[in-house]
C-alpha cells in the first residue's frame, strides 16, 4: 500500500518535473507567440502573461513590409526545391535499392559527403558565378541551391524506404509486363508514399530554415522568410510585437511539419546511422 | 553461361546508369565546380576593389590571412563555439533524453514541445532571444534577475560569445535528444530491468547500460552538429555582426566579411578552403561510420 502511494507521488512528482523542463525549453517560443498578440507598448513593459490580445501586429506586418510576398518565396523555394530533389532522386534511389551493383554502396556514401563540404567554402565561387548569369536575388537560384543541398539526403531516405519494400510486389508486376516507368509509378510510388511524404517534409523544412544562402544570395526580390526575419534585426527601434507576429507566422507550418515527422526524420538527418 | 552473365550486368549497368546520372552528374558539377573555383580563386590575386591588381599569387592568399591575427581569433571563436555548444547539447540531450524515456503523464506532449527549437528558423530563435530573452533592460531574463534582486546583465556586450553559444545550443539540443530518444528506443528493458532485480541504482544503471547503449548515438550526433556548428552563420549575421570587435567572429563569418564586405576574393577563397580542410577531418569519420553500418 505504501509503496503504491510512493510510487504515485513519483510518478506526480516526474510529470510536474518533465513539464517543467519542456516548459522551459519551450519558453522563448511560447513567449514569442504572446508577444505577437500584445501591443508595440506591452511587448517592451514588464513581462506579463495577463494582456488584452489584440491583431494589431500582424496587420502592421502585413500592411507594412508585404510580409506575403516573403512567405511566397519561402513556399516557392522550399516546395519547388524540394519536388525538383525528389524528381531527380527518386530514379537514382529506385536503382541503387533495386539495382545495386558492386559501386552502390559508394556512389551512396559520396552522395553523402557532398552533404558535409561547408557552404562557406564555396560562397565566393557561388556568389560570383551568380552575379555573371544573373541569379543573384532571384528564386531560381535559391531552387538549384537548395535542391543540390538536399538532395544526398532525399536519395538517402528514399534509398531506405525503397530498401524496405517487398521485392516480389515489383516482380509481380514485371510478370504482367509493367515497363520501368509503370513498375515505378503505379506500384513503386503509391506504395512508398508515406515515406516519399516524410522525405519531402525534412526536405521543405531544411530549405524554410536555410538561413546562410538565402542571407547572402538573396536581397530584396527573392528574399525568403529567413531573410526577411533578418531585417527585423536593424537597430531602428523596438519593434518585438512586429518581430513576433512575423516570426509567430514564419515558423508556424514549419513547427507543425516537424511535429509530424518527428521519428523519419532522424532516418534523414543522421543518414540511417541511429535507427 | 558466363557470356550470359556479363552481358546482363552491362544491361543492369547501363540502366544503373541512365538511372542515377542526373543525381550523379548534378552532384558531381555541385562540388567540383566550386571547389575547384575556390582553391583556384585561393591561389590568385583577385579583389573586387583593384581590378588592376591581378595574377598568380601561389600562397601570398594563405601566408597573408595565417599572419593576420583575424583568422586567429576568428578559428580561437569557433572552436570556442563548437566546443561550448557540443557539451551542452550533448549533456543536456542525454540528460533530455533519459527524462523523456520515462513515462508520466503527457510525455508525448511534452516531448513535442522540447524538440521544438530545433524547427525554429535560426533568424527566429537569434532575435526571440536577442531582444526578447537578453535585451538588457526588457528581456525577460534581466527581468528574472531583478525580481531576485540581481544586476541586469547586458548579455551582448559583456558576454557575446557565451550569449551566441547559449543560442545555439537551445536550438541544438533539441537535435540531440531526437536523435537520442530514437536511440534509447533499442535499450534492452529486460537488462535494465536485471540490473534493477541486482540492486543496481538509477545513477549506475545510467553509467553502465544507458550510456554504453547510447555511446554510438553520441558519436553521431557530435559529427553532425560538428560539421553544421564549424560554419554557424545567421545567429552571429542577426545578433552582433561578429563584434564587438572579433569577439564573435567565426571562420564563416570572416570569410563573409572578406569576401562580400572587403571584396577580398583570394583571402576569402583560402579561408573557405581551410574551412573545407576542417570540415572534412570531421567528415571522414562520420563517413566511415555510415559505411560500417551500411554493411550491417
Amino acid at each position: 500500500m505504501t509503496s503504491l502511494r510512493s510510487t504515485n507521488s513519483k510518478k506526480l512528482l516526474l510529470t510536474v518535473f518533465g513539464w517543467s523542463v519542456a516548459l522551459v525549453i519551450f519558453f522563448p517560443i511560447l513567449w514569442m507567440v504572446l508577444t505577437g498578440f500584445k501591443t508595440e507598448t506591452a511587448a517592451i513593459a514588464d513581462p506579463s502573461f495577463i494582456f488584452s490580445p489584440t491583431l494589431e501586429s500582424y496587420q502592421a506586418v502585413q500592411a507594412r513590409s508585404g510580409y506575403l510576398r516573403f512567405a511566397l518565396n519561402s513556399v516557392a523555394v522550399a516546395f519547388g526545391s524540394t519536388l525538383l530533389a525528389l524528381l531527380i532522386a527518386i530514379p537514382s534511389a529506385y536503382s541503387m535499392a533495386f539495382l545495386p551493383t558492386k559501386r552502390t554502396k559508394g556512389t551512396l556514401l559520396w552522395m553523402l559527403s557532398t552533404k558535409m563540404l561547408p557552404p562557406v567554402g564555396v560562397l565566393v565561387p557561388i556568389y560570383l558565378i551568380f552575379r555573371d548569369v544573373g541569379l543573384l536575388d532571384t528564386r531560381t537560384g535559391l531552387i538549384i541551391i537548395y535542391t543540390l543541398m538536399n538532395l544526398p539526403i532525399v536519395v538517402w531516405m528514399l534509398y531506405t524506404f525503397f530498401k524496405d519494400m517487398p521485392k516480389d510486389i515489383l516482380e509481380a508486376g514485371r510478370m504482367d509486363g509493367a515497363t520501368t516507368f509503370q513498375e515505378v509509378f503505379f506500384l513503386l510510388l503509391p506504395l512508398t508514399l508515406p515515406g516519399i511524404a516524410s522525405t519531402g517534409l525534412l526536405s521543405v523544412i531544411l530549405s524554410w530554415n536555410e538561413a546562410f544562402w538565402s542571407l547572402n544570395l538573396t536581397s530584396s526580390k527573392a528574399a525568403p522568410l529567413t531573410a526577411y526575419i533578418a531585417s527585423f534585426s536593424s537597430p531602428e527601434g523596438l519593434f518585438w510585437a512586429k518581430l513576433s507576429a512575423a516570426s509567430t507566422m514564419a515558423i508556424a507550418p514549419i513547427l507543425i511539419f516537424g511535429w509530424m515527422t518527428q521519428k523519419q526524420m532522424v532516418r534523414g538527418l543522421t543518414f540511417g546511422a541511429v535507427k | 553461361m558466363n557470356k550470359k552473365r556479363a552481358s546482363g550486368r552491362t544491361v543492369g549497368g547501363l540502366r544503373t546508369l541512365s538511372l542515377q546520372a542526373p543525381a550523379v552528374t548534378l552532384l558531381l558539377l555541385w562540388m567540383v565546380v566550386p571547389l575547384g573555383m575556390t582553391i583556384w580563386f585561393s591561389l590568385q590575386r583577385y579583389n573586387l576593389l583593384m581590378p588592376e591588381v591581378t595574377g598568380f599569387a601561389g600562397f601570398e592568399n594563405y601566408q597573408y590571412l595565417l599572419t593576420d591575427p583575424a583568422l586567429w581569433a576568428a578559428m580561437g571563436n569557433t572552436l570556442l563555439m563548437v566546443g561550448w555548444v557540443l557539451v551542452i547539447t550533448v549533456v543536456g540531450g542525454t540528460l533530455l533524453a533519459v527524462l523523456f524515456q520515462q513515462e508520466f503523464a503527457g510525455r508525448g506532449i511534452a516531448r513535442v514541445l522540447a524538440i521544438s527549437p530545433f524547427f525554429v528558423m535560426p533568424t527566429v530563435s537569434a532575435l526571440v532571444w536577442k531582444n526578447m530573452m537578453m535585451h538588457p533592460s526588457n528581456g525577460v531574463l534581466a527581468w528574472l534577475a531583478e525580481s531576485f534582486g540581481l544586476p541586469a546583465l547586458d548579455w551582448f556586450s559583456s558576454l557575446p560569445l557565451t550569449s551566441i553559444v547559449i543560442i545555439v545550443a537551445w536550438q541544438w539540443t533539441p537535435f540531440a535528444l531526437l536523435i537520442l530518444l530514437t536511440a534509447m528506443q533499442s535499450l534492452d528493458e529486460d537488462q535494465v530491468e536485471a540490473a534493477r532485480m541486482d540492486g543496481a541504482g538509477p545513477v549506475a544503471i545510467f553509467f553502465f547500460i544507458t550510456l554504453p547503449h547510447l555511446k554510438r548515438a553520441i558519436s553521431v550526433v557530435i559529427m553532425i552538429e560538428m560539421i553544421f556548428l564549424l560554419t554557424i552563420f545567421a545567429e552571429i549575421f542577426v545578433t552582433t555582426s561578429g563584434g564587438p570587435g572579433l569577439a564573435t567572429t567565426n571562420l564563416a563569418y570572416l570569410v563573409y566579411i572578406r569576401a562580400l564586405l572587403d571584396f577580398d576574393v583570394g583571402t576569402a577563397s583560402a579561408g573557405g578552403v581551410i574551412a573545407i580542410i576542417l570540415a572534412n577531418i570531421v567528415a571522414i569519420f562520420l563517413v566511415r561510420m555510415v559505411a560500417k553500418n551500411l554493411e550491417e
